[in-house]
């Protein structure tokens, strides 16, 4: 009798580590740029294409960087939540625009000239915050999707949470929720802002 | 569940997507030409997972991200990096995860010994069983008593044919 115990329990055991293992959502990979430097970058902003901006810029403060695209359907889901956030916190919201043309999918890129592409992407960035909000403060366009590269990015939207010294403290893959805002991210901001 | 149909239906559909892998042949074309960098591409692709189809190799894989991280792994070689050097590029923005073949560290300890520690614990209680019952045979091989003999004798005479 005691044996059968035994092997019920090693085979409840392997259920159990099974069922926590399905519930583990596979894209959250942690992030190694934890605690690094945010990459550094120069990209020409939206509204104003001839000037760029850096996490050199952003120095001394603390901030948040927002990677989205007009083609990324998670974005919609996240882009209430990020006008709620920017009507009441005064934290900056920084938008990466990645990839708008060439990540869209329906677009055949090896007839696009480059000038073309970036001309297309800026109008559509533009086109989709004019329609749904623009929470950001500013955004920038990564256009090749380099930065995007250097950032660890393998699925939009993510964010990340920079502090004063320009290292990155949190990264969420995913779209944000309002629980996430409120639990994970608005008390860190509050935090490092101390 | 239906996050899990989802992932399940992601990586039916992801292997599919594996069978028109390399359809940026063109790009390719200029890194084709000089096979001794094509063969290192290809060599450092199927060591790089691609993190959206995550159980296939930049290599097998179709998805935006690995057409752009083979583009990055090509302008690596072509810039004359080594492999190491393009290893640690992906390393420090994607984290261990993105080596198909993660690093034996404390953290993957479990990962490569446990197949091995599994194996023993099962050969260890496989001996002990075998020498248990091996005992037990011993202890149990005696000689029949006089009244078993007789009742196996009258078995046998019942079955015995006439």
């Amino acid at each position: 009798m005691n044996r059968y115990f035994w092997i019920l329990g090693a085979f409840a055991a392997l259920v159990a580590l099974l069922a926590v293992g399905l519930g583990l959502n596979p894209r959250d990979v942690p992030s190694p740029l934890v605690g690094k430097p945010a990459p550094a970058f120069n990209l020409s902003i939206l509204a104003t294409p001839d000037k760029t901006l850096g996490p050199k810029d952003m120095q001394g403060k603390v901030w948040l960087f927002n990677v989205w695209s007009s083609w990324c359907v998670s974005c919609r889901a996240e882009h209430p939540v990020l006008v709620e956030f920017s009507k009441n916190a005064n934290v900056p919201l920084i938008g990466l625009n990645y990839k708008e043309v060439r990540g869209d999918g329906n677009f055949d890129m090896s007839k696009m000239p480059a000038d073309e592409e970036k001309k297309l992407a800026f109008q559509r960035a533009e086109q989709w915050l004019t329609l749904h909000g623009n929470p950001y403060t500013l955004t920038v366009m990564d256009i090749d999707g380099r930065v995007g590269i250097d950032y660890g990015v393998y699925g939009v939207p993510e964010t990340y949470v920079i502090d004063k010294a320009g290292l990155i403290r949190m990264k969420h893959t995913g779209p944000i929720s309002p629980d996430v805002l409120a639990q994970k991210i608005m008390p860190l901001l509050a935090e490092l802002n101390k | 569940m239906k996050r899990r149909l989802l992932i399940a239906l992601f990586f039916f559909g992801s292997f599919f997507g594996s069978t028109v892998a390399f359809a940026d042949a063109a790009t390719e074309a200029a890194t084709a030409a000089d096979p001794v960098a094509e063969k290192r591409l290809q060599k450092l692709s199927e060591e790089l997972r691609c993190l959206v189809c995550q159980n296939q190799t930049i290599a097998d894989s179709n998805a935006e991200l690995a057409q752009d991280l083979r583009r990055e792994v090509r302008t690596m070689i072509k810039d004359g990096k080594t492999d190491k050097e393009i290893v640690d590029f992906m390393v420090v923005r994607y984290g261990d995860f993105v080596l198909y073949r993660p690093p034996v560290k404390g953290i993957t300890l479990l990962l490569w010994g446990g197949p091995v520690a599994l194996m023993l614990l099962g050969l260890f209680i496989l001996q002990r069983y075998l020498r248990r019952r091996a005992l037990r045979v011993i202890a149990e091989d005696q000689p029949l008593s006089a009244d078993e003999t007789s009742r196996a004798d009258a078995l046998l005479k019942e079955i015995e044919p006439k």
